[in-house]
């Protein structure tokens, strides 16, 4: 898990949620990339953030999107969040002996507008949260910034302001993620994402 | 013609060899997340009573502080689970839709000894590699029963039980103060 390193965190906000993510690749010391976002869409209203091996979180990404490719031509209808996080979820545990080496978190609205998210571990056992989640080598500092700076219906400027922080001051007291970062706020009219200006070490 | 996707039936191990690989060159593999949990199960009069904590952690930090470790078998039996969370969740929840088909084909409420014996011959058959420790409980025609399973396969039918890794600070409480024929009450409080 410490190889590549990474940073995810997604926040539950009023009506919204919002989901961030580093731009570190790295091989142990040396740092390969400075753009690779471990967060991608699914569809428009569910993000999912993959930390952990690099290999990992790009062929899960590929699969991820066949296999909701897949639920929109026999259902017919784009997958919700919850059954999209039991989906990985179950991919994740076929490979419980040999598993796949990625924390993912996901983020997304629900038909009703309600907010979701959960994060798993490398297994796809589903921790369902109301208030944050988060995962990567940069996990126990994001866990003490959000468990200070979050507070239950924050608007979504507000949650892009409290996301903000928790990353940036989480990544810069962890050597292997950080490099920049991206934050993506779902709302019911839409995505807003930004990119956040921090310190390129 | 090949499926898009093969079945999706039973594990796969398509990663171990190159898991192997990764971690003879000094990667060093994640953990999963324990439930770190205490779990318990009581007899009383007429029923059975079942607890647990709600921490899971991920080594030494919470990962959820409020998960749920009581697991829905039948609607006449419950299933607490402590050891490795992704796969109490897993087996509890397989065993729980074989136990709803039995009925179906039965035409009979399901019984707890069937649950038990459906759950420890799949985790024998996994030689304790499925890291779930349960404690089940439920009633049926035949009256209460509390059983514990663990993760190699073995069963014990008690009556009082504790599991996890503060199974010995709530066995304390239970060693000075089960006795039979307690009321429900008594139980809960207990």
């Amino acid at each position: 898990m410490e190889y590549n390193g990474s940073a995810v965190v997604a926040m539950v906000g009023k009506n919204c949620v919002a989901i961030a993510t580093d731009k570190r690749l790295g091989q142990r010391a040396l740092t390969v990339d400075m753009g690779f976002e471990k967060v991608a869409p699914v569809t428009d209203n569910i993000y999912i953030g993959l930390a952990g091996l690099a290999t990992d979180v790009m062929t899960l990404h590929d699969r991820f999107r066949m296999r909701v490719n897949l639920y929109k031509h026999r259902e017919e209808r784009t997958i919700e969040p919850k059954t999209f996080s039991n989906m990985v979820s179950h991919m994740l545990y076929e490979r419980r002996f040999g598993p796949y080496f990625v924390e993912p978190v996901i983020a997304g609205l629900e038909k009703n507008g309600q907010p979701f998210i959960c994060s798993m571990d490398l297994i796809g056992c589903i921790n369902y949260a109301d208030d944050f989640v988060v995962a990567g080598t940069a996990a126990d500092n994001l866990f003490g910034m959000c468990e200070s700076l979050w507070e239950p219906d924050l608007g979504p400027e507000e949650l892009f302001e409290t996301v903000s922080q928790a990353m940036l001051n989480a990544v810069d007291r962890d050597s292997m993620s950080g490099w920049g970062a991206v934050v993506h706020i779902l709302t019911p009219e839409g995505v807003i994402t930004r990119e956040l200006k921090g310190r390129m070490d | 013609m090949t499926p898009l996707i093969e079945p999706n039936t039973g594990f796969k191990f398509d990663n171990v060899k190159r898991n192997q690989l990764l971690s003879d060159k000094g990667y060093m593999t994640p953990t999963a997340t324990k439930t770190g949990t205490t779990i318990v199960g009581l007899l009383y009069k007429d029923g059975v009573v079942l607890g647990a904590d709600t921490r899971a952690t991920s080594g030494p930090i919470v990962a959820d502080k409020n998960c749920r470790k009581i697991h829905y078998l039948a609607p006449n039996m419950y299933c607490c689970g402590a050891g490795t969370a992704a796969d109490t969740d897993y087996t509890t929840n397989m065993v729980g839709s074989q136990l709803a088909l039995h009925a179906l084909n039965t035409g009979r409420e399901a019984r707890v000894v069937t649950a038990m014996t459906k759950l420890k011959q799949y985790l024998f058959r996994y030689q304790g590699h499925v890291g779930a420790a349960l404690i089940l409980g439920g009633v049926d025609v035949t009256g209460p029963h509390l059983f514990t399973i663990h993760p190699h396969g073995s069963t014990d039918k008690l009556p009082y039980v504790t599991m996890g890794s503060g199974s010995l600070n709530a066995m304390s409480v239970f060693e000075s103060s089960w006795r039979p024929n307690l009321t429900r009450d008594e139980a809960v409080e207990m």
